[in-house]
């Protein structure tokens, strides 16, 4: 039997004497003191769209439960601990995260994952425009992002690195939308389902899945079917989207001494 | 046929053979391969930037670097710059690159500024005789003190994150990967031994120079490069970078070969791919979303430092400078037009933007219209090149101006103009190991300080001649300006003075 990890629970819905729910600074207070006191399980309920939940948050073994919507910057430079959503998230979530984990058991809005470098990012549902812009990996670790429905367009726009997959559940056709990885000069996009070379943006190519492709997409959706309880169909053919070019802009500049 | 003409030369170093020892320094010297040895004789190829760095290791001063005539026939129009950028574009078919600030002339306004000093019904100060306070804070002001039930300042509900620096100069953001190793960390030891803020451009922080982190304020950019929670919490302010002066509305653009194993660690990116500051922030649309990363980075930091925003300087800065303010920015940076930068665009280098003169003036006088100027500090940047600028520009309304290209130039830098091609031989802004290593750490260190501590005395020897006592008493004190320029239309936007007009 493992260990009795003690939870702390906050209401974050709980309303003052103007029938305000809690304020973001108090709420995000309250989580800053609970981990420094060592507490390491906290569930927040009845999370009424209060931004900026957990930022910083840099211990490996906090836990962080959320029950109902969390509001932008969830997660914002993470750098560690779990943090799981049972709800949707809103607009930047995982900014700028180094490292630790975020699931979310509901749809994500646009720029989920900006410029993360580290750590994972399960969204169960779809997720918005402009999703995991300007991500990137470091001495051969890189953030890995999961979205199990649609995208919206400009998928990996700028991407210097990491992992995106999409896995386009409930979708007929292509799960992606437009621009997909522009400006892109590391990292790799699968997505289960096709992809058309007019939905790709400037600096992508399209590129045949190798065995170490289908070994990372099978290690992703073994993650994420533990994470949602569900299972996968690993049959459908994927579109791998990489980089031209780890220089996309070579040649535009003249650097001529005038 | 390659379709490729030359460009004419514009500088050649001379050598004075009888005096030279053929010690082959200066071919060493030159990074730009503009010397060579051949018939036992030091020779002139091509390529000659005027960087004099050969000057300056010829043991017997046997060298001199001339301007060559401009080798075009004159006109007033295609003036001859014009002409070799063109003959360049038609070369390469690129944009054309550039370093340093703005080159044109047209553009500085310090110059037709003048100082006032007291005489007769205001006595001077002597500054070397009493005390005249140079202290400046960084920060939010509250703008109000609580007193608590028994009549004491309250001091927690009172207080806001400042930084306290001696002088009212921060070293601007340069980055590590446009500056080498050696010169970032000799501008942090000097922002350290004067006690004043550094900033670490938006390359990170190399792990060497946390130690210094009192004296730093971090770069939040659109490539959040090397950007952590730990970081954000051991500096001592945290500044949102949405513009800089050189070049307004265009991102960064550090090429792979400068991102080598100290470049790639520090700012937490792949060996050799090029490290591209996406134009905008891509989670900044509006004010309101500027607020948002304000306020994150804020909660980020416990709200335990300032959190600015940096802008370049443009046409509506007054209203923008206003929605910063509201958005929560506890410093604002305005970098005008002639500010510094590592690599940018000619056609914006020189065109866009405006001069921090009328910006910062500009800006003053909306956030006081607007109630606002009392609750944020105000740095002022691009181009202050002088004591005398930054005097001008505290009495025009900023509380801090940001120093750059004058802190390379006490380092060793002669503004070439090359910065955008990484071959410094000054090992300023170069990766390359062979020239980072000719900038030694602790003299360059030393330079720097010296510079800013003499500016520092220059600014209490004015301040004591106007008979003011504290540099704070200048902000914004345009009533001791005058304009002596030839458009009094300028005047009347930096709501100052024409010469000769007297209080009354």
């Amino acid at each position: 039997m493992s260990k009795e990890v003690e939870t702390m629970m906050i209401d974050a819905g709980h309303r003052n004497d103007l029938g305000h729910p809690l304020d973001y600074r108090e709420l995000n207070r309250l989580i800053r003191e609970a981990i420094c006191a060592g507490e390491e399980r906290l569930v927040l309920m009845n999370v009424i769209g209060q931004r900026y939940i957990a930022s910083a948050t840099s211990n490996p073994n906090t836990r962080i439960e959320i029950h109902g919507t969390p509001g932008n910057d969830l997660g914002a430079f993470l750098n560690g601990g779990t943090i799981e959503v049972f709800g949707n998230a809103q607009d930047v979530t995982a900014n700028t995260m180094n490292d630790g984990m975020i699931i979310v058991h509901g749809n994500s809005g646009d720029i989920t994952g900006l410029a993360a470098r580290g750590g994972t990012l399960l969204v169960k549902g779809n997720s918005g425009y402009r999703v995991g812009i300007h991500i990137k990996e470091f001495e051969g670790v890189g953030v890995k992002l999961v979205i199990g429905g649609f995208v919206n367009d400009y998928l990996g726009e700028y991407m210097a690195g990491g992992t995106i997959l999409i896995l386009g559940q409930g979708v007929e056709d292509s799960p992606v939308g437009l621009h997909v990885g522009a400006g892109m000069h590391g990292g790799r996009i699968y997505v289960r389902g096709p992809v058309e070379k007019h939905q790709l943006g400037p600096g992508a190519c399209l590129a045949e899945m190798n065995d170490k492709d289908f070994k990372t997409v099978d290690t992703l959706i073994d993650q994420y079917e533990k994470a949602f309880s569900v299972e996968i169909d690993r049959s459908i053919e994927y579109s791998k989207i990489i980089p031209l070019d780890s220089r996309p802009f070579r040649g535009h500049y003249d650097s001529t001494t005038i | 046929m390659k379709p490729i003409v030359t460009i004419p030369e514009k500088y050649r170093p001379t050598i004075d053979h009888e005096a030279c020892i053929r010690c082959k320094k200066c071919i060493k010297a030159c990074s730009y391969g503009a010397l060579e040895f051949k018939d036992d004789k030091v020779k002139v190829a091509k390529g000659c930037v005027a960087c004099v760095r050969c000057v300056f290791e010829c043991p017997t001063d046997a060298i001199i670097v001339n301007e060559l005539p401009k080798q075009f026939a004159p006109h007033a129009v295609f003036s001859p710059e014009i002409r070799r950028s063109l003959i360049s574009q038609a070369n390469s078919g690129g944009v054309l690159l550039s370093s340093c600030g703005a080159n044109a002339e047209y553009m500085d306004i310090f110059n037709d500024i003048l100082l006032d000093a007291a005489q007769v019904t205001n006595p001077s100060i002597d500054p070397l005789r009493e005390p005249v306070e140079t202290k400046t804070y960084l920060g939010r002001r509250p703008g109000k003190v609580v007193v608590d039930d028994n009549g004491k300042i309250d001091l927690d509900a009172s207080e806001t994150p400042i930084v306290i620096m001696d002088m009212p100069i921060m070293i601007g953001h340069i980055s590590l990967g446009s500056i080498s190793y050696n010169a970032q960390a000799a501008l942090f030891r000097a922002a350290t031994q004067l006690n004043i803020l550094a900033g670490t451009g938006e390359g990170g922080l190399h792990n060497d120079f946390y130690p210094m982190a009192k004296n730093l304020c971090a770069e939040v950019a659109s490539g959040r490069f090397g950007v952590t929670s730990h970081y954000l919490k051991e500096v001592s302010c945290v500044d949102i970078k949405i513009g800089q002066g050189a070049k307004p509305g265009h991102g960064g653009h550090l090429p792979g070969e400068k991102v080598q194993k100290l470049i790639s660690e520090t700012r937490m990116i792949p060996l050799g791919t090029d490290a591209l500051s996406p134009y905008p922030h891509h989670d900044i649309y509006s004010i309101e979303d500027l607020q948002q990363l304000i306020s994150v980075l804020k909660e980020s930091t416990e709200y335990k430092v300032p959190v600015g925003v940096k802008i370049a300087a443009v046409h509506n800065v007054g209203a923008i400078a206003s929605g910063i303010v509201r958005a929560g920015a506890d410093f604002l940076t305005i970098d005008g037009l002639r500010g510094g930068t590592g690599s940018a665009p000619r056609v914006i280098r020189d065109h866009a933007g405006m001069p921090i003169e009328i910006a910062v003036s500009a800006v003053d006088q909306r956030l006081e219209q607007e109630g606002l100027r009392d609750k944020v500090t105000l740095c002022a940047s691009g181009s202050i090149r002088t004591a005398a600028d930054m005097i001008k520009c505290i009495a025009l309304g900023a509380d801090v101006v940001g120093v750059c290209t004058s802190a390379m130039i006490a380092m060793g830098c002669t503004v070439c103009q090359q910065c955008h091609r990484g071959a410094c031989s000054w090992g300023i802004a170069t990766q390359k190991p062979e020239l980072t290593s000719r900038l030694d750490i602790e003299i360059a260190t030393q330079r720097i300080v010296n510079m800013f501590h003499a500016w520092n005395e220059e600014l209490k020897e004015i301040l004591g001649a106007m008979g003011i006592d504290s540099v704070e008493s200048l902000v914004g004190n345009r009533d001791r300006l005058r304009y002596i320029g030839p458009n009094p239309r300028i005047a009347e936007i930096l709501d100052v003075k024409h010469s000769g007009e007297g209080w009354g």
